[in-house]
């Protein structure tokens, strides 16, 4: 088992994939605790299929640096839901809904219509699964995530403060004079940022369950929210972590074995916060 | 000048009107209470006051130097807020976010600030118990907490007794003559017309100026 893993260690393809995976699922429990608060979690859902849609475009274009378009993309539809979810007009779910379906078929129709390569189902299903994509990031690929995860927690340092008062009572920052509609819009961006790192790692599909399941676990079990952030980014790596090697030595695919090691983490956090009361 | 005074407002909706051609001043030092039944739109006055809507036409005016975000607010809570997982301290300091300006992090005096805050309002005990985990009596003393960091001068506050108990009811307008005491303006928000007038210096019925 251990020769096994020192001869995957040895693969630079691997020690990617790992450092990647960490930088990933640092980011991504990071604002997780803001969205469930702030009953935003379909969002993240919702944003995953639009990048989903993105993607597909950007394959049928043949693009080399796919992520050219799908950021913008994915941005541009955070930013248009997190405003629609302000407007109790517009039913902020059917938005979702309508937008995340809606760029689903989409992406699922222009894959079809104009195949890239030969295997159709092959490339939907790793771009919502997964699957074995992480180990096959080049270099520049890897170079890139690691930008943007570094960027994602640079800025939630550094917003902290505005973050937490944000997210806690919007009405009341508004009223002393915090500049709500653009921590709004920072937060929907990097949300989009985050989203795109993480389709990486587990597809689209299962990318909101990196963002929620930390998040959860934490709120489940520590009562401060700085230590709910600090503990759901531990969570959330040790998942990634965990599920990586899992996959690489047993061969199960990636995204659904991280996702699997969240889920569990999940209940046990559960089970201790129902038991500490 | 009064402290904050409204000409002609007429607030609303959409372009909906909901009250019209308001006319009042509030001065410094006054205990200035807003009352109406449910709907007549109190919080829809409260909100315009504080800038987070556009009044229909008129204008609230603000005098004697007082900025808009000077003014602290005790909103009504929010579902959010009740299974919020925070710590009393991290909330009151959150009310000095806007002494935050163009900084990031929160300096040691914003930080005294929001201690000695905690103590005036006599939650010192719970300053690291989880706010989810409070009554609803010292939830709200938390958000007057928070509210007190943002102002020295004037305190606006929505329904401030809402689904609290009795007893608990009295200790909170007590609390808040306190601070009328200290010196800070009072506007408040309520429905409670019998017991606002043992404290407020001024009643102010949107339902009459319809």
């Amino acid at each position: 088992m251990i020769d096994k893993l020192i001869l995957y260690l040895s693969f630079p393809y691997v020690r990617y994939a790992i450092i990647v995976a960490v930088l990933i699922a640092l980011c991504s429990s990071l604002l997780g605790v803001t969205l469930v608060l702030k009953r935003y979690s379909y969002i993240g859902d919702g944003l995953s299929h639009v990048a989903f849609g993105a993607l597909a475009i950007a394959t049928v274009l043949n693009y080399t640096n796919r992520m050219v378009i799908v950021l913008p993309l994915t941005i541009i539809s955070a930013i248009l839901l997190l405003r629609k979810g302000q407007n109790t007009k517009v039913k902020g779910d059917a938005a979702i809904a309508m937008i995340s379906v809606g760029a689903l078929a989409f992406g699922y129709l222009i894959m079809n219509l104009f195949p890239s390569s030969a295997n159709v189902s092959g490339d939907v299903c790793s771009t919502l699964f997964g699957s074995t994509s992480l180990l096959t990031l080049s270099a520049n690929e890897v170079f890139i995530s690691g930008v943007l995860a570094i960027v994602v927690v640079g800025i939630f340092i550094l917003f902290y403060n505005k973050i937490f008062a944000i997210t806690f009572d919007e009405n009341f920052a508004n009223a002393v004079g915090t500049n709500v509609g653009f921590y709004n819009l920072l937060i929907a961006t990097v949300i989009a940022i985050i989203i795109v790192l993480a389709m990486n790692l587990v597809g689209s599909l299962l990318m909101s369950a990196l963002v929620i399941f930390p998040a959860l676990s934490a709120m489940s079990i520590f009562k401060s929210f700085k230590r709910v952030i600090i503990f759901a980014a531990i969570s959330s790596v040790i998942g990634a972590l965990t599920g990586l090697l899992v996959s690489i030595l047993v061969g199960t695919p990636v995204g659904s074995t991280i996702v699997a090691v969240d889920v569990v983490m999940f209940f046990v956090c559960y089970v201790i916060g129902k038991v500490k009361g | 000048m009064a402290l904050i005074s409204a000409n002609n407002l007429t607030i609303g909706y959409d372009g909906h009107p909901v009250l019209s051609n308001l006319n009042f001043e509030i001065n410094a030092g006054d205990y200035f209470c807003i009352v109406g039944e449910n709907g007549s739109g109190k919080t829809t006055l409260m909100k315009t006051i504080l800038g987070l809507q556009q009044p229909i036409s008129g204008a609230i005016e603000f005098g004697e130097g007082l900025a808009k975000n000077q003014i602290g607010y005790l909103p009504q809570q929010t579902d959010v807020q009740r299974d919020f997982p925070a710590s009393v301290y991290e909330i009151v300091l959150s009310g000095c976010q806007n002494a935050l300006g163009k900084k990031f992090f929160y300096s040691k005096e914003q930080k005294a600030l929001a201690l000695s805050n905690i103590k005036k309002m006599g939650i010192e005990h719970l300053k690291d118990r989880c706010y989810r985990e409070l009554s609803g009596g010292q939830q709200q003393r938390v958000l007057l907490a928070r509210a007190l960091c943002a102002t020295q001068r004037a305190l606006l506050l929505d329904e401030p007794v809402a689904g609290l108990d009795p007893n608990v009811t009295a200790e909170m307008y007590e609390l808040i003559k306190q601070l009328n005491d200290d010196g800070l303006t009072i506007i408040m928000i309520s429905h409670d017309i019998q017991n606002v007038q043992g404290y407020a210096n001024r009643i102010y019925d949107v339902a009459e100026e319809v």
